[in-house]
């Protein structure tokens, strides 16, 4: 609780951002997002463009599972359903790659309604197998049908151009990738402050007391996997045009695992959490990547330890943070923000 | 000779349908006592497998101690996933269990990959390699052995359920666990010993699976077409998980030979959004009423 902050309006308590020093946090963000790329090398800018493509697709997911209660293991796949489409686009009618990411995001939005269609049925744990089922056809459809995706070979895409330059090199990449972060990450948080997020978290604490209250379950729940998947189609639009070529492999069922285990790691139910969340998924296969080249003296073959060393440290991740803090990075973080708080009085 | 080679597939279907079967019962075991879906079932059958493997080939055992120590060390893997990170969810939201057992199937696979690589391996035989005639009727000794223990086996834990103390505690512990509480069973302990014959029971699949068709740190995939059986039998049914089971591995086959063998998974899938969609607790299970 803050103190010294009164507020007069109802619009002033329903705010995004609350006080002065939100705003300026807000701001300094902002300006430390503009001066980066300047004087972050290639390497690091990857990164961050690798990041933000994965804070989509988490907010987009946390915003299915954490606010509305719908388990989905079907994230990667919808992801796969909009690089498919901007890859398509691309190739075969050169339209511009902003229609073409929005394609992208409207036909996952609408193959997400269709997978969505089981939870007006099932709920919980038998959704979250739904939505596996429902990635193993679209991967299933990603392979054979070859005259669109070109089957197992993938399909190569051209960087998109702005005003006559490639964005064809992170650095460039950058400035496409993390003002639509910026935009949809803020679209997420304010969707929360209207009717249809309030009618999420309904439904998420209680469905049956939601629907008591007048909330249209079917509605809602397809809208939140609608929004899902537009966030996860986006992502895969941004994803195909960031790494210039797509196959099936690019969206395994792991991929769905990671960023269900983003939300986990991150906090369910808070936009926070997504982002810390996406940060710290992306990070640790990087940081585990320099411990093993920084212990390779020590060991025999170091390349090969790797990959399993990413499996089990990924699954140890999931499992550590459910046992020891459940609600994730976003609990931390506001753990520490009581502390500078409230110092120097003990929390 | 259609007819003959309908019934040859059938026949191969069957076999694995066995094998479905029998990692089922060890995915409905745990759900009937601990009511945890476990998707990590395959992962921990393909760690049977790997300690077959690395107890017949490592150190050279013959390949009936090497059996014994594989199941013994299955059963350990239960027991010690159901103590160290099962039993401080117990009672959490559903979902976070879900996801633990996700992430202990991360886990395990990394640990195999770790141990003994990524690199597909194959396993010593142990079977009789006389082919089977069932009529006119070709069938691969692996397959049909391999489907003969995996019923010896269910019918042992059939009977061992039915009228083994262990078991009775266990459907009792499953049916009511307040219940059994009161009648003096130590529902803790049941869970332990749900996990350990799951694990038991899932490195003996394991075994069965990897010699017919070798190891590899991929085989956890088998425990998604398991879990689509015990969606499709039912969640807490016994029958339907050996029926589905049975059903599954038949489509299968089927599925394989006539449209290919891309289509094989496909086929389990699609039904798996029927079932869910039509009659979502499944063939045999029990619909849930829920309660505010």
């Amino acid at each position: 609780m803050r103190i010294g902050s009164p507020k007069e309006t109802y619009i002033a308590d329903e705010a995004l951002f609350r006080t002065r020093t939100q705003w300026m946090w807000f701001g300094i963000l902002l300006a430390m997002l503009a001066i980066y790329p300047f004087v972050a090398n290639m390497y690091w800018i990857f990164l961050l463009c690798l990041i933000s493509i994965n804070i989509i697709s988490t907010t987009g997911l946390n915003i299915l599972t954490g606010y509305t209660g719908q388990v989905s293991l079907g994230q990667a796949a919808f992801m796969g359903v909009g690089a498919y489409t901007v890859a398509w686009l691309d190739n075969n009618t050169g339209s511009p790659f902003f229609i073409n990411l929005l394609a992208g995001a409207g036909m996952a939005t609408a193959i997400g309604l269709i997978a969505g269609l089981p939870s007006l049925r099932v709920k919980g744990l038998y959704l979250a197998i739904a939505t596996i089922g429902a990635s193993f056809i679209l991967q299933f459809i990603f392979i054979n049908w070859e005259s669109v995706t070109r089957g197992t070979r993938g399909i190569n895409i051209d960087p998109p151009r702005v005003l006559g330059t490639e964005l064809d090199n992170p650095d460039t990449f950058y400035w496409l990738v993390v003002p639509i972060m910026v935009v949809m990450v803020i679209l997420a948080a304010n969707l929360f402050r209207t009717r249809i997020g309030r009618a999420f978290i309904a439904i998420r604490d209680r469905d049956i007391s939601a629907s008591v209250l007048g909330i249209n379950l079917p509605f809602y729940k397809l809208m939140s996997f609608g929004i899902a998947s537009f966030y996860a189609g986006m992502a895969g639009g941004l994803y195909a045009y960031f790494f210039g070529a797509i196959n099936p492999e690019s969206f395994p069922l792991l991929m769905s695992i990671f960023f269900l285990a983003a939300i986990i790691v991150g906090g369910m139910g808070t936009i926070l959490g997504s982002i810390l969340g996406a940060i710290f998924m992306t990070l640790t296969p990087e940081v585990l990547r320099y411990g093993v080249d920084f212990a390779s003296p020590f060991i025999d073959n170091p390349s090969q330890i790797l990959s399993p060393l990413r499996t089990a440290v990924f699954g140890a991740v999931i499992v550590g943070f459910l046992l020891f803090e459940p609600h994730g990075l976003a609990e931390i973080w506001r753990r520490i923000r009581r502390f500078f708080h409230l110092w120097p009085f003990r929390t | 000779m259609e007819w003959l080679f309908f019934f040859e597939v059938s026949l191969a279907g069957l076999g694995t349908g066995g094998l479905y079967a029998l990692t089922a019962i060890a995915f409905v075991l745990i759900y009937k006592a601990t009511r945890v879906i476990n998707l990590a079932i395959g992962e921990m059958l393909m760690v049977g497998a790997y300690l077959f493997f690395g107890a017949a080939a490592g150190w050279a055992l013959p390949w009936w101690l090497a059996i014994i120590a594989a199941l013994i060390g299955g059963g350990i893997l239960g027991i010690v996933l159901e103590r160290g990170v099962i039993r401080p969810l117990l009672g959490e939201n559903p979902i976070s269990v879900f996801m633990v057992t996700i992430g202990l199937g991360s886990i395990l696979v990394g640990m195999v990959e770790l141990i003994w690589t990524a690199n597909p391996r194959s396993l010593p035989n142990f079977f009789p390699t006389d082919p089977i005639f069932i009529g006119d009727a070709f069938l691969a000794p692996k397959t049909f052995w391999s489907f003969v223990v995996a019923a010896v086996v269910i019918a042992l834990f059939l009977l061992l359920f039915r009228f083994w103390r262990g078991g009775v505690a266990l459907r009792a512990t499953a049916s009511d666990q307040g219940a059994a509480y009161a009648m003096g069973i130590n529902v803790p302990a049941v869970y332990s010993l749900a996990w350990c014959l799951a694990g038991v029971i899932a490195a003996g699949a394991g075994i069965l699976l990897g010699s017919i068709g070798g190891i590899s740190s991929e085989m956890g995939f088998f425990g998604l077409t398991v879990l689509v059986v015990v969606i499709v039998g039912g969640l807490d049914s016994v029958l339907g998980a050996l029926l589905a089971g049975i059903l599954i591995g038949w489509m299968e086959a089927m599925a394989g030979v006539y449209l290919g063998g891309e289509y094989e998974h496909l086929v389990t899938f699609i039904l798996l959004m029927v079932v869910l969609l039509l009659r979502p607790y499944g063939l045999f299970g029990t619909r849930e009423i829920e309660r505010l």
